[in-house]
């Protein structure tokens, strides 16, 4: 009962966390850290609240949260914990509603991601397929694709073997020579880094829960961020002021149109575009060395506390 | 790109240029210069009927093939995809930039004068 407390201790306080990271200033000047803190805390909620659930639920054991579930395993087929928790009446049936509700998360999470990452991998899949048809190159863009639209539209398509950048004709009518070059160095960014695989978990949890608002905008808070990354990467090889325009020409060049629905997502008091744009025009301080170093060291240290929590046997 | 992939772009236009449906024969006599074996075209066309952008229906011994849709449908199919538009933002393509309502966009603009005004 112990690891049961403890761990959900553990998962209240990643919830907090995120909440608190969500509202924090310091992941624009971080990005990278933030991001990693990010994962760090979505994982360790999960692991916790499954953990807190199964400590919990197979406390009759003695045996903590792993030992018990080990022990459940063995226990499966002759069904002798499902009549002696049944025989103990109410608390009995707590105990069984438990392991069921920790059952269930951990399969709807795992399930979310495998579905996600097959759904991704088919979009995906035509997508090349289309562009292979359909798209041209040109002079001004080595190594990009270009489709010919007059919207603007700059994007990568990640993947093992044929990752690709794309620009819409539109996108290379409204940007300058030294333009282009630094969205397509924000495009290759992504493509390098895989900031594809690191959405991944984020954007499963929001297929699998489309109609919770904390996951959305936490997965909007994580998508900014890994744009951030991705502007940081390019200003190393163009100038900050080249990004920041490239971006307003975009959005000015707009708005497509937005269908019905899709716009309760982009209400926000100050749109992505526009942070992004601002930070780079008036770049704060870097987040220092030994701040970073502290947060990922405290992300690191959480996850081997409920590494512990999980083989406590208490 | 591929050999095959290059190909099957080649073959594409040849339909999309076409306004009806055309053998393989045909479509390899419009590629006359590639000089292609038959079974060659129709590897390609079967490829292609494999991913969905050729239907093809029997004519007497032949099958006679045609786009799926035109080029432009494909173009817009790609672009509504990049703008996630498609009711599923889902990073499976990262947007330099999401579309975005026009409120946002007028915003954009004008910064965009400002910033361009600071800089002359």
């Amino acid at each position: 009962m112990v690891s049961a407390a403890l761990l959900s201790l553990v998962a209240v306080g990643c919830l907090l966390a995120m909440e608190a990271l969500h509202r924090a200033a310091w992941p624009e000047r971080g990005p990278y850290t933030a991001v990693v803190t990010w994962q760090a805390l979505g994982l360790a909620w999960g692991v916790s609240t499954i953990g807190a659930l199964l400590a919990y639920g197979l406390s009759s054991y003695e045996l903590g949260a792993l030992g018990g579930l080990l022990a459940l395993a063995r226990d499966a087929v002759t069904g002798e914990l499902l009549s002696a928790e049944l025989a103990q009446g109410a608390e009995g049936v707590s105990h069984i509603a438990a392991v069921a509700l920790a059952l269930a998360l951990a399969l709807v999470l795992f399930y979310g991601l495998v579905s996600s990452f097959v759904h991704v991998m088919r979009v995906r899949r035509r997508h090349h397929d289309l562009i292979e048809l359909v798209a041209s190159e040109h002079p001004d863009v080595p190594g990009a694709r270009v489709l010919d639209h007059p919207a603007a539209a700059a994007y990568c398509l990640p993947g093992v073997l044929r990752s690709q950048v794309v620009i819409s004709a539109g996108a290379m009518e409204v940007l300058d020579h030294r333009e282009l070059a630094a969205v397509l160095a924000h495009e290759r960014a992504h493509l390098r880094q895989r900031h594809d695989l690191v959405l991944l978990p984020f954007s499963s949890l929001k297929r699998a829960f489309p109609h919770v608002r904390l996951i959305r905008s936490y997965y909007e808070s994580v998508a900014l961020l890994i744009e951030m990354c991705a502007d940081d990467q390019a200003q190393r090889r163009s100038s900050r002021r080249e990004l920041a325009t490239a971006l307003l020409r975009f959005g000015a060049a707009g708005p497509a149109p937005v269908p019905a629905g899709a716009m309760a997502a982009l209400e926000q008091p100050q749109s992505g575009v526009m942070r992004r744009v601002d930070r780079l025009l008036h770049p704060g301080k870097e987040l220092p060395y030994h701040a970073g170093a502290v947060i990922m060291g405290s992300s690191a240290f959480l996850l081997a506390a409920i590494t512990c929590l999980w083989h406590l046997p208490l | 790109m591929t050999r095959l992939g290059e190909l099957e772009r080649a073959v594409m236009d040849v339909l999309w240029a076409k306004n009806e449906p055309m053998t393989v024969r045909e479509v390899g006599k419009a590629l006359a210069e590639r000089d292609l074996a038959h079974t060659t075209v129709m590897t390609v066309l079967d490829r292609l009927a494999k991913k969905k952008v050729v239907t093809r229906a029997r004519e007497g011994r032949a099958w006679r093939y045609r786009p799926a849709a035109s080029r432009e449908a494909y173009v817009s199919e790609l672009m509504f995809d990049a703008l996630g538009q498609t009711g599923d933002r889902d990073a499976a393509l990262a947007a330099f930039v999401q579309s975005m309502d026009g409120k946002e966009a007028e915003a954009l603009r004008r910064a965009l004068a400002e910033t361009e005004q600071s800089r002359n």
